[in-house]
């Protein structure tokens, strides 16, 4: 057992190497370099995972809501920043909408976690009174109808309709993304470590011996969703700003199942799995697999399906292929550690030697 | 004279057109184990199930400490349909979820235990903690109730290994073998710190040796943590050995009440069981 000073010195040593790393990688790959893209969204989808996890894994809400949190994040962020100059510009058939006021960027991001959260304690009175298959199913029809209304003409001055929302800060270093999902990241994992988060978690295994407990299911129902929506909806701002134009259209149901896929391939219940996990699934679908959507000749033989959207095919496969091997995901509900790496190498060492 | 703790008054629960608690009145007082027993189907669950909030009772009323908990009088469809007695009699409607009602000091185990499986057995216990803790989400997650939450650490601890549960307390709830997971159920409704605990079917499956083991426990954690014991038991010799006092239920119904002794000549009771005899 090490001590907790101890731990925490190597905790605080790894993040600050991490970041140093980071920084140096950025000094001298070219800023076009893909892994940047995947560093940046990977980071995003982490923090978006992991608040998905703290419901689905942790609680044990089967909500598909995410992609509408993200969305309403995404447009405070994006609202409440683009400079007083631009409005004109982005606002051309609203004349230049009704906000009247910029903020910046920090007050901004918590705003949309704020807003969604907002969201969320609204709508979880009725829907949280639903189980499993049904919240399921109520949350899924909410995010769409965030969708349609923030599409809608009459929101126009405010949403600019279904036209872009564009012009407003965006960050330029990896460095950024990192931060502030790392910072979201830790608050789930203090909150979830907490009394709270041994309340989620008896609320998952038994909800009627939860409540014989004297737990108030509503209530921390309620507290888990709104928690989540929070840091989705700061997820949401952090993708506006990676992608520097937004769109409601694009917050499909399709990306609550993205992160669904990376939640369940991480580990149903494991942080360390979903933020594994996300970087795994953004490398894989932005980078790795690449190849196989370009036409490919190994002398003048041609490579056969190798052609645009063949990409995607493979790694639909992948995807089954581990969860028919994983059941459980990559990390099941266990945490990587220091400690669990540690133990790792000593039995591995041990083996070798006995080997010998 | 000893205060009094449960009282019970025509309590009823019909669901559809079946009566399954039937008028039922009874009442704890305080430092008594009384037992609830009778054949299968009795409605000695449902009674539980009705005191502890899961069900709002057809009719009836409930008063824990002197105070009036629980009250109902048949309503909308059931108007028509409820086929018990005393239906005018309690006008006031006062329900409580079951998160309240543990909060008011009854605490309870189930007759399929029921614990949390993915939980330690230390954090199983611990659980039960949050209820009396004055923490918030923000000062919880920032650690600015440390005092509070090492005090709920080692009171924790304290419990389990006053219940000899101290050696296992890292293993999963659920790899427990079957008798201890019934004694880190009835811990963990101790945790809640409640003055009335209610023990569904506590020796369900257990074999003479753990019965008897178990008996033992329940007069020990009756006295130690000053709580007042009503359990639902079909072990007979578990339930005439400890008990004070005994209801018997039959059909919803309350057939007879009495010391051991005396439900043990019972005519009602004996019919009950063995079933009624011919021209006797």
């Amino acid at each position: 057992m090490m001590d907790k000073n101890k731990k925490i010195l190597i905790s605080i040593s790894l993040v600050v190497g991490l970041f140093a790393l980071l920084f140096i990688l950025e000094q001298v790959m070219p800023s076009s370099s893909m892994l940047f893209v995947v560093l940046k969204k990977g980071a995003i989808f982490a923090l978006v995972a992991v608040s998905m996890n703290l419901l689905n894994g942790f609680t044990g809400l089967f909500s598909l809501g995410q992609a509408g949190f993200m969305l309403i994040g995404a447009y405070t962020y994006a609202i409440l920043t683009i400079p007083m100059a631009d409005r004109a510009a982005v606002y051309q058939y609203f004349d230049g909408g009704i906000i009247g006021f910029t903020l910046s960027v920090p007050i901004a991001l918590i705003l949309a976690g704020i807003i969604a959260a907002i969201f969320a304690f609204l709508i979880g009175f009725p829907v949280l009174r639903l189980k499993s298959d049904y919240l399921a199913i109520a949350t899924l029809g909410f995010a769409e109808i965030i969708r349609a209304f923030f599409q809608w003409d009459v929101l126009g001055p405010i949403t600019n309709s279904s036209n872009l929302l564009r012009k407003f800060p965006t960050f330029s270093t990896v460095l950024y993304p990192f931060a502030v999902a790392g910072i979201c990241i830790f608050v789930i994992v203090l909150l979830i470590n907490s009394s709270y988060g041994r309340v989620f978690k008896a609320i998952r295994d038994d909800e009627i011996a939860a409540e014989a407990m004297g737990i108030n299911l509503a209530k921390q129902k309620q507290l888990a969703f709104i928690t989540s929506s929070f840091f989705a909806g700061v997820g949401g701002g952090l993708l506006a700003m990676y992608q520097s134009s937004i769109q409601a259209s694009a917050f499909k149901a399709s990306m609550t199942y993205e992160i669904l896929l990376i939640v369940v391939i991480g580990g149903v219940g494991s942080i360390t799995g979903s933020v594994l996990s996300s970087f795994l699934f953004i490398a894989s679908s932005e980078w790795w697999l690449r190849f196989l959507d370009a036409e490919t000749y190994i002398g003048s033989f041609h490579v056969p399906l190798m052609r645009s959207g063949f990409r995607k095919v493979v790694f639909s496969i992948i995807i089954m292929i581990v969860v028919l091997f994983y059941r459980k995901g990559i990390m099941g509900t266990k945490e990587f550690s220091i400690e669990g790496i540690g133990r790792f190498f000593r039995r591995l060492f041990a083996k070798k030697k006995e080997a010998q | 004279m000893t205060q009094n703790i449960l009282t019970v008054e025509n309590l009823s629960m019909q669901f559809g057109g079946v009566l399954a608690v039937n008028n039922l009145s009874l009442n704890v007082n305080q430092g008594e184990i009384v037992a609830l027993i009778g054949p299968n189907g009795a409605g000695k669950t449902t009674a539980f199930n009705c005191i502890t909030g899961v069900y709002e009772p057809t009719n009836g009323c409930v008063s824990f400490l002197g105070e009036m908990m629980i009250s109902n009088h048949p309503k909308g469809k059931m108007k028509k349909l409820y086929a018990g007695e005393n239906k005018d009699l309690y006008k006031k409607v006062i329900s409580h979820t079951p998160d309240k009602i543990t909060k008011l000091g009854i605490a309870r185990t189930f007759q399929n235990i029921r614990l949390f499986k993915s939980l330690s057995v230390f954090e199983n216990v611990l659980v039960a903690k949050h209820l009396r803790a004055q923490q918030t989400v923000f000062s919880a997650t920032f650690r600015l109730n440390h005092l509070e939450e090492k005090r709920a650490r080692e009171e924790s601890l304290d419990l389990l290994e006053e219940q000899g549960l101290l050696a296992v307390k890292d293993t999963l709830a659920t790899s427990l073998p079957y008798g201890l997971q019934r004694r880190l159920e009835i811990s963990r409704a101790l945790a809640t710190n409640p003055t009335l605990l209610l023990l569904d079917e506590p020796a369900a499956g257990m074999n003479p040796q753990e019965t008897q083991e178990l008996a033992e426990f329940i007069v020990q954690i009756k006295n130690k943590y000053n709580v007042t014991i009503l359990m639902i038991e079909h072990h007979m010799d578990l339930v005439m050995k400890i008990s004070d006092r005994i209801y018997v239920l039959d059909f919803g119904k309350l057939i007879a009440e009495g010391t051991p002794s005396e439900i043990q000549n019972n005519i009602h009771v004996i019919d009950a069981y063995l079933g009624v005899v011919e021209g006797a």
